[in-house]
């Protein structure tokens, strides 16, 4: 008789073994490849492997100028596409020592705040939806809709606007704008306490994030993590505060801090900044001041020999572009420090010890955007 | 601290650091074997606490090589832009300030991977955007782009 041959089971509970969750993996949100070492269903370590949509934008910079490195910075962090664009006229503003008009500044705070609302409601969104709460999905995109319309019809684009030039806008506001504006703040008032009620007081919500992921203030300052991820550990690094752009220096609003730093934490962070936003713009809209909607640029932009730093404070964290002019029309180098890409680094370090399933709580709670991270 | 006693105390601990005028930030440039001592003084010492490395960057300069450091102080809120350069295109490499910011782990991945510029000691150096059977360093002035990616 043939002998059976019995092969030794791998005790699971006990052996390290690896998994790959991504690139395709929904709650990547994108394509990034965790590869996860697990002991049972604990995470033991994990390491992220980026570059699946790598395209080289700041060595594209080096070839194109200064207004068309506009439309590259659109497919970087493509939720806060007004807001990086935001980043490269400033840069190209202040170094050509440009005054832009108040116009511009009141509008482009405006619509950075509202780029801001749409991308943290896709981020609730999608939130939701990975913790299991389907409902909120189409929450979040129903209201999301409401900006990109408003954003439809004065820029004609509802996701890659490139919108901003240097000096100014593309082209003036649609004349509904203001009153488009004011009834979406009406509307989203109400249904932002709904999605209190479905989501931020849901018990089963609350206990399944509260205390999983904690990143303490040290380590949000260390691995350079900003954003509503950093200031839910209690690390100051709003950069409307602390270094003001456009009009933030005259609006009122609370920086939003606080220092449990868990996966809860990072999502009371957001859905405060959403109300904080909306405060932003109500002061903001009826008071546009009359002028022009761009200032008066030389048509060959050439920025003088000598290096540059802008940031500003997109929907993620601190976007900082570093510029190296030579004195042509093309940057000499342009940096972009992405805020994705610093805070994925503290993925592994908080996820440690959890079990898979708050891994997807954690990665949602952290709000990726992988183009941003892979540029 | 204002940048004028910064400047002191960083020519105190580095005599050789230039100082680069007109610049945004305060700008010194370290001789690269003094560079990793200073970054510790300076993240340690009570009353500079550079305690958040917000943008690290490879530069290539075609003259030579560079890697740029931007420090900030979250307590104190005072900043300071460290450069460090090498000529040595072959095989350059500069210590690694990942023990100090763990930030720069992934800073130097990305450094590495595109400019070809080794950190001694960095406790993961591999690419991270790239193959790991890319040929060169795409991000270098020098680099022969053959497929012509950039221009499309």
């Amino acid at each position: 008789m043939k002998e059976v041959i019995h092969t030794p089971v791998p005790d699971i509970e006990e052996e390290e073994y690896h998994i790959n969750m991504g690139p395709q993996h929904p709650s990547t949100h994108g394509v990034l490849r965790l590869v996860v070492s697990l002991q049972g269903e604990i995470v033991k370590s994990l390491k992220p492997h980026c570059g699946y949509i790598h395209r080289g934008i700041e060595k594209m910079c080096e070839k194109d100028t200064y207004p068309q490195i506009i439309h590259l910075t659109d497919r970087m962090d493509y939720l806060s596409a007004h807001i990086n664009n935001h980043a490269v006229c400033l840069l190209v503003e202040n170094a050509l020592q440009v005054e832009v008009p108040e116009r511009v500044k009141y509008i482009r705070t405006i619509i950075d705040e509202l780029t801001r609302i749409q991308s943290h409601q896709l981020w609730w969104a999608c939130y939701g939806m990975d913790l299991g709460g389907l409902t909120c999905f189409f929450y979040g995109l129903r209201d999301r809709e409401h900006i990109l319309d408003i954003f439809e019809e004065s820029f004609g684009s509802r996701l890659l606007h490139s919108y901003y030039t240097p000096g100014g806008l593309m082209q003036d506001i649609h004349p509904n704008f203001q009153k488009r504006v004011k009834e979406f703040i009406k509307y989203f008032q109400k249904k932002i306490k709904d999605y209190d009620r479905i989501l931020t007081g849901n018990v089963i919500m609350t206990e399944r994030t509260r205390g999983i992921g904690i990143l303490s203030k040290e380590d949000a300052i260390n691995y350079a993590v900003t954003g509503p991820s950093g200031r839910a550990s209690g690390f100051s690094c709003d950069v409307r505060k602390h270094y003001p752009y456009s009009v933030y220096d005259k609006v009122e609003f609370r920086e939003v801090l606080f220092t449990e730093g868990d996966t809860l934490h990072r999502y009371y962070a957001r859905m405060e900044e959403m109300r904080e936003s909306m405060k932003i713009i109500e002061q903001l809209i009826d008071n546009i001041p009359e002028g022009e909607y761009s200032a008066k640029m030389k048509a060959v932009l050439k920025l003088p020999a000598g290096e540059y730093y802008q940031r500003v404070e997109t929907a993620r964290g601190e976007l900082g572009a570093y510029c190296i002019s030579d004195g042509n029309k093309t940057p000499f180098r342009l940096k972009f420090r992405s805020p994705n890409f610093s805070n994925l680094g503290v993925l592994d370090k908080i996820s440690r010890e959890h079990k898979i399933a708050d891994l997807v709580a954690i990665g949602a709670s952290l709000d990726f955007v992988i183009p941003d991270i892979d540029r | 601290m204002d940048n004028e006693r910064l400047t002191e105390r960083i020519r105190t601990l580095v005599p050789e650091a230039q100082l680069e005028e007109n610049k945004q930030f305060l700008t010194l440039v370290i001789p690269a074997d003094k560079f990793h001592d200073l970054a510790v003084n300076l993240k340690e010492s009570e009353d500079t606490l550079m305690d958040y490395l917000f943008c690290l960057s490879g530069v290539d300069m075609i003259k030579h090589l560079m890697v740029v450091y931007h420090l900030n102080s979250t307590k104190h809120g005072h900043s300071v832009e460290l450069k460090v350069k090498t000529e040595n295109r072959e095989n350059p490499a500069f210590d690694t300030v990942s023990d100090i910011w763990q930030a720069a782990n992934f800073y130097e991945r990305e450094v590495f991977d595109l400019f070809g510029i080794r950190f001694n000691n960095h406790p993961d150096l591999r690419r991270i955007f790239l193959d790991e059977n890319w040929q060169g360093y795409p991000f270098r002035k020098d680099y022969v782009d053959e497929v012509n990616i950039v221009d499309l």
